[in-house]
């Protein structure tokens, strides 16, 4: 996992090019839909959600690609520390260098949507609960189409359906806050959504990198 | 036990697919006219939804068929996986196409019964979002398996990925219940009485039941396809072509 961070801190464009593309898709919406406050103010969370998961998308890819391209995957499932403990290291290195800083823009693009100050806090836990999901699933992906062609696409087409109930449910949090109504059972599924992930997805990464290889 | 085991070998389970097939079909054609008579003839008119109530016997055959076509998929995912069973990925790949097909009619149906009862063809509903992510499932799942050119890769991933999807059947089957949903709740089940008439109910499940034998029937005529292709050259299906033909 170190090693994972120490070469995306020295390559620190790809962090860059995802934030950046997070804050332009985000910025293209009041652009299409008119600035008016109140629609701004009723889709910001829904857009946020939805950008932060298809940046998390782009930079899926990269998380085996490079390793599994020059061979060093395979060192890691021969070596001797066991391969889903390695799967899940990449995968924390995958959210420290993506979900966390969407998370440290978010409250920016929320005041540019007009959200008040607690919806930003509901906001800001619900992708604090959702992102790491985003790339533990991601991850289980992101191996299955290691390596074929025309994986980008195909990724996409397999991860977004399984996206959709973090997507329902971490907006739902901030609509149901700006209704008025508890965030409790909101979070609570997402937290629920991130346990069962936390424990499945490495082994079941694992597992999928392993067919990529033999 | 043993004599289960041996059907697990293609070299078995080809000749008695091939068997099975015409009968599978055949039952399915005779249930699908009993069905279809009781529910557009003998069955009465719905005081509350009228004739267009009568969508029922092919809308909800289908969706308890693209559920359950999913989760028996995602069992033979677990058979390949744990026992290595090249037949068990070759059921799973045969059923993925007739699952997707009773997902979509099940998506088309529930439009145009919408329609006349709900007034619009979609509402984005837990059931119909859910029940839409189901179609995805399967199409990425075809589009995976399509992917890769390794078959045994293919396998593994097609497995895995049916897996991984299986936790969206109970979100589908309990939507009705979880979410307070446009969608009406479940009008039967095992644990209390029907509520619908009895001979609603008969003419559903003898739909439903039709729609079992046509799944059978499409998967084991697929599977076989798909033996004859990735066993091409194999000693024991050239014998047994050979002796069916010369």
């Amino acid at each position: 996992m170190r090693r994972d961070l120490r070469l995306s801190a020295r390559s620190t464009a790809e962090v860059l090019v995802v934030l950046g593309f997070f804050l332009i898709v985000t910025t293209l919406f009041p652009l299409s839909v008119g600035p008016e406050p109140r629609i701004l103010h009723r889709i910001g969370a829904g857009i946020i959600w939805v950008c932060a998961t298809l940046a998390c998308l782009l930079s899926l890819h990269r998380m085996f690609a490079l390793d599994f391209a020059d061979g060093s995957l395979e060192q890691m499932l021969f070596g001797n520390m066991p391969f889903p403990s390695i799967v899940a290291g990449k995968i924390g290195a995958h959210w420290l260098t993506t979900g966390c800083p969407l998370m440290v823009c978010a409250p920016l693009v929320g005041v540019q949507f007009g959200l008040s100050t607690s919806e930003i806090g509901v906001l800001l836990a619900s992708l604090a609960l959702g992102t790491p999901v985003l790339s533990l699933i991601g991850a289980i992906m992101a191996a299955l189409t290691l390596g074929l062609r025309g994986g980008g696409a195909l990724l996409a087409l397999l991860l977004l359906p399984l996206y959709i109930p973090l997507l329902v449910f971490g907006v739902g949090a901030v609509d149901a806050h700006a209704a008025g109504l508890g965030v409790e059972g909101h979070l609570s599924v997402l937290g629920a959504e991130l346990l069962l992930a936390a424990v499945g997805a490495p082994l079941a990464t694992a597992a999928a990198a392993r067919t990529a290889i033999d | 036990m043993s004599w289960l085991y041996r059907f697990a070998s293609p070299a078995t389970f080809y000749p008695l697919a091939g068997a099975l097939v015409p009968w599978f079909f055949g039952a399915a054609a005779a249930l699908a006219l009993v069905g279809l008579y009781i529910g557009l003839i003998a069955a009465p008119t719905d005081f509350q939804q009228g004739e267009a109530y009568r969508i029922i016997y092919i809308h909800v055959p289908a969706a308890w068929m693209s559920m359950f076509i999913y989760v028996v998929m995602a069992v033979y995912g677990v058979l390949f996986l744990s026992f290595n069973t090249r037949l068990s990925a070759m059921m799973m790949s045969a059923l993925a196409p007739t699952g997707a097909m009773f997902t979509f009619v099940a998506l088309w149906t529930g439009a145009l019964w919408g329609r006349p009862t709900w007034g619009a063809y979609w509402v984005w509903d837990a059931r119909l979002t859910s029940e839409l992510i189901l179609l995805f499932l399967y199409l990425g799942f075809m589009a995976l398996q399509a992917a890769i050119e390794d078959t045994r890769r293919a396998d593994k991933a097609g497995a895995l990925l049916a897996i991984v999807g299986v936790v969206n059947v109970p979100i589908i089957y309990f939507s009705v219940k979880w979410w307070n949903t446009l969608h009406q709740g479940a009008s039967v089940s095992l644990t209390a009485s029907p509520k619908m008439a009895k001979i609603m109910l008969t003419g559903m499940l003898i739909m439903a039941l039709g729609a079992w034998m046509y799944s059978i029937a499409t998967a084991l005529l697929r599977v076989r396809a798909i033996i004859l292709e990735r066993e091409a050259g194999a000693e024991w299906l050239s014998r047994h072509l050979n002796r069916k033909w010369v």
